[in-house]
Formats: C-alpha cells, structure tokens, sequence
C-alpha cells in the first residue's frame, strides 16, 4: 500500500469495481438472500385474523388517554426526555471540544464511541448505575461525545490557519490563539453541528427508556406491555410534539444565527 | 461630569444574564435526569462494573457461541435489507406523487399550478409521509410486536414504514431540485410519465438518490441491531440475553461482530456509490 490516500483508484486494475452490472447483481442477490432466508410470514401477516386484530388495535391506538392525571405524568416525562437530551447534547459538546483540541490522537476511541447505537449504550449503563434517566443521559453524552468530537476536529482542521499563524508569530500562547484565533472562526459551525445533534437527541432520548432509562420510552414501554394502548397512544402523541416543538427551535436558532 | 469606566463592555449584561439562565436551565436539568455522578464512584457499584468490564476479556470466540452469531448478524443484516427493499417500493411512487415537475395538470398552464384535485393529493401523500417517519422505528416495532407477535416481520415493517416516509421525503426534494427544463420540455413533446421520469430526470439525479438510499441502508443496518433488542431478533437480541445473564464475554464478542457489520456495510455501500459514480 504504498498509494496516497487520495491518488486515483487502480480501475484499470480492477474494472469491475466501477462497473454498474456486477454492483446490481450484489444488490439482487442480497435482497433475494435476505427475503428467502426471514421467516416473515406475509401470507399469515395479512390474513383475516391478524388484519382484524390489527384493526382493532389501531382503533384503540386512536382513543388516546386524556385525563389531566395522566396527561400531567406524560408531560413530567416529556420534560425528564427534553432534559436528557440537553443535558446529554451538553455534556457530549465539552466532552467533545476537550478532545478535538486536547487530545486530538484519541480518534480511533470516538469511532467506538460512535458506532455503538445511544440504546446499547444505556443498556451497558444500567448495570453501572441502575434504571433511570440517568443512565439514558449518560448514554447520549457517550454515544454523541463520538460524532461531536469528530464533527469538531474536521472542523478545526479544516479552519484557514492565516489568523492563527499571525497570533503565533506575534507570540500569542496556545490558550490565546484558541480564543482569539480558533474558536471565532469555528464556532458557527460548532454550534451548528450541536444544535443538529440535539435534534437527533431528542429523537434518540424518546426511545431510549424502552430499555428502562427514564422519560417518555420507559412510560411507553410500560403501558405497551400492559396492552394500554389508550395510554400508550398519549405517550406517542407526547414524542411528535415534543420533537417537532424542538425541530421548530432549532429551527429557528439556526436561522438566527446564519 | 462622570468618566465613562475605562473598560466597560456593552455586551456585558446580557451575557451575564445568558449566563445566569443557562445555569438555572443546567441545575433544572441536573434535578430532572437525576444526575448523580456519585453513583459511578461508589464502592459497590464500582466493584459490579469492573468485574463485569473485567469479563469482557477474552471475548467469547468458541465456534459453538460463533455458529449462533453469525446466523444472528446475517439475520440483521437481513432484516435491514428487506426493511429498506419494502420502504424502496413504497417510496418511489409517493415520491412521483410528491414531484410538483411531473405534474400533467400545470402543463401549459402560467404559473404551473396542478389542478385542485392534484395539489390535494399531493398534500395527503406528504402528510402521510410526514406521519410515517415521525413515529420512531423503535415504537413501530413495538407496536408491532403487539400486533404480528416477536419476530423478523415486526422489524422488518418497523424499517419499512418510517424509512419509506424518510426515502419519499429525500427523493421528492432530490427530484425538484434537478433543472426542471428536460422533464418539461419531454412532457411538452408528449412523452408520458414514466417516459419523462427515465429520460429526464433520472439521468440527473440517480447519483444523489443512489448515494442515499445506500447511506440510508447503513442507517438501517445500525437500527436493525437496537430492533432486534424489543424481539426482532438477531444480534440485538442476543445482545439483551447476554446482558441480562451478565456475560461480559459474549457482549464483547457481540458487540465486535456488530462494529464489524457496520464496517463491512460501510465497505459495500462505498462500493456501490463508485460502481454508479
């Protein structure tokens, strides 16, 4: 491997890499692979018991549970999942921060940190410090510290270097080319990275209780599997508007701040 | 006369203010999630986590334990691709619907606007599709599984159903966005629809659309995985037992193969892209 990481492929060398038919066939035989080998069950999944049983479910789904009593407790949970994901988003973003400008060699941990999905995560949690929100925000923080802290190093290295070039020369410590050079330059994009991640946060805290780390998920989960669909269906209702109030913030942030 | 102070900074009580908010917003927050990171340095619960960070070495690679794992990542794997198959075929007709360019009714017309019965159309399509991706996978499956019992189909759908709404929304927007004078000027020559769709807009944008539905399906693969923990199967669930059994060896190896997964759907999917590039 003596190549460049940027130099040309060797097509010549292999011509069917770039060629469309032998990547459709991939595709074929993947799909077909993947269908003959599940048992899906289609026929029995769309037969007169199954469709009559899922009708009715839908119909209770549609009869949410609106007494002021359980409306309150959703919105106590709706807030316990907005605050897991702030305070997740938070934490991941000086988490992050402190690795691309401290630690930048530390790459290959944010790779792990990234690939392992938020839910695993809070499951590996649970163990450490037991059931509750705590865990699902520890869980964000973790999983968010990977993609924040890689999103944040590209964004320093890609940063032109002429400011902080100019305060080096005229003698300026590391601290003070960070503050004067670096962070200017970077920090729409940082805080635009942040508030995208957020987003995807509140999404990810939503689910993240089905595992038993707090907010809306666990309320789900628990009413799901005592068939209160009424009530399971308040808690869905919950989650959109939750996250289409955030995506309406965020929204509006980042217009303000483009 | 008073002299102005020599360093005051017009900004400054608004950031204190900022400040002050933000740090009750951060003590309300902490109060909420329960932060107690004391809880991570206790004796007690300190002991449990390392002793079973402790059993994560040696992973567990007997061939007993690999033959259920490999059947377990090919399912997931399997299950990501009939999910993204099934949400491919109901999002490219929404996605037609959706595509303004398309429309026979704005032909001719000044302005190009469809007919009343079309815009109508287009906005229950979209609304649909709005609901679909905005309900989690992970409480479609749940729902599911309520309804179809434990299995690969409640996955399978649960990927189908928010991904199709995900894919119609993506290859509506890709599709408008491509310079609409080809199509019209097709659709003015009378081609069909379908005609109109190969000859004029596809050539523009199958780059953009192939890259992402392949980026979706690596989405896909990630999300089959936490699927397969509310009882889809696969490596999820595999998962879930072994941690629920504390076996610290088989999470590791469980956790390996994953990343292993999402490595190698990373490798296909560069392929792809380069073999249509």
């Amino acid at each position: 491997m003596k190549r460049t990481r940027h130099a040309p492929a060797p097509s010549a060398a292999r011509p069917w890499i770039r060629r469309p038919e032998p990547a459709l066939a991939a595709v074929l035989l993947l799909v077909a692979a993947s269908f003959a080998s599940l048992d899906l069950h289609i026929a029995e999944f769309l037969s007169a018991d199954n469709l009559a049983a899922a009708g009715r479910f839908s119909a209770e789904l549609l009869h949410p549970a609106l007494d002021p009593g359980f409306v309150a407790k959703v919105g106590d949970a709706a807030l316990e999942t907005l605050a897991m994901s702030a305070l997740g988003t938070a934490l991941a973003a000086v988490a992050g921060l402190l690795i691309a400008r401290l630690a930048p060699t530390v790459r290959p941990l944010l790779n792990v940190l990234r690939s392992v999905p938020e839910l695993v995560w809070a499951s590996l949690l649970l163990i450490a410090v037991g059931l509750g929100p705590f865990a699902g925000t520890l869980a964000l923080a973790l999983h968010t510290t990977g993609v924040l802290g890689r999103l944040y190093l590209e964004t320093f290295e890609n940063l032109p270097p002429e400011a902080a070039f100019a305060l080096r020369s005229a003698g300026a410590s590391a601290t003070q080319i960070f503050c004067y050079a670096e962070l200017p330059q970077a920090l729409p994009q940082l805080v635009s990275y942040t508030v995208y991640r957020w987003e995807n946060n509140i999404r990810a805290a939503a689910v993240l209780g089905v595992v038993g780390a707090g907010g809306l998920g666990q309320m789900l989960a628990f009413h799901l599997q005592l068939f209160q669909l009424g009530r399971a269906s308040t808690v869905i209702l919950a989650m959109l508007v939750l996250v289409a109030v955030v995506d309406a913030g965020s929204a509006l942030l980042r217009a303000r701040l483009a | 006369m008073n002299a102005p102070a020599r360093h005051h900074d017009p900004a400054l009580p608004g950031r204190l203010c900022s400040a002050l908010i933000g740090l009750a917003v951060l003590a309300w927050a902490l109060h909420l999630t329960e932060f107690a990171p004391g809880v991570l340095f206790e004796a007690a619960a300190q002991r449990e986590t390392l002793r079973f960070l402790a059993s994560f070495v040696p992973p567990r690679l007997d061939g007993g334990f690999l033959r259920d794992v490999l059947p377990a990542a090919w399912r997931t794997l399997a299950i990501a691709t009939c999910g993204v198959t099934l949400a491919w075929l109901a999002a490219v007709p929404a996605a037609l619907l959706l595509t303004r360019v398309l429309s026979f009714s704005a032909l001719g017309r000044p302005g190009r606007d469809s007919s009343v019965f079309a815009r109508a159309l287009r906005t229950l399509v979209r609304w649909l599709m709005v609901f679909l991706r905005s309900v989690p996978e992970l409480v479609w499956a749940l729902l599911l599984v309520r309804v179809v019992g434990l299995g690969a189909a409640a996955g399978v759908f649960a990927i189908a159903i928010t991904y199709a709404g995900m894919l119609a929304k993506v290859y509506a927007e890709i599709l408008e966005s491509a310079p609409a004078a080809p199509t019209l000027a097709l659709l003015h020559h009378g081609a069909g629809r379908v005609q109109a769709v190969l000859f004029g807009l596809l050539p523009q944008c199958a780059d953009e659309l192939i890259s992402y539905t392949v980026y979706r399906w690596e989405c896909a693969v990630r999300s089959s995985v936490v699927l397969g923990m509310v009882g889809a199967g696969g490596l999820g669930q595999m998962l879930e037992g072994s941690m629920k059994m504390f076996a610290g060896d088989e999470v590791a190896t469980l956790l390996l193969v994953f990343v292993l997964l999402v490595a190698l759907a990373d490798l296909l999917s560069a392929w792809l892209r380069r073999a249509w590039a």
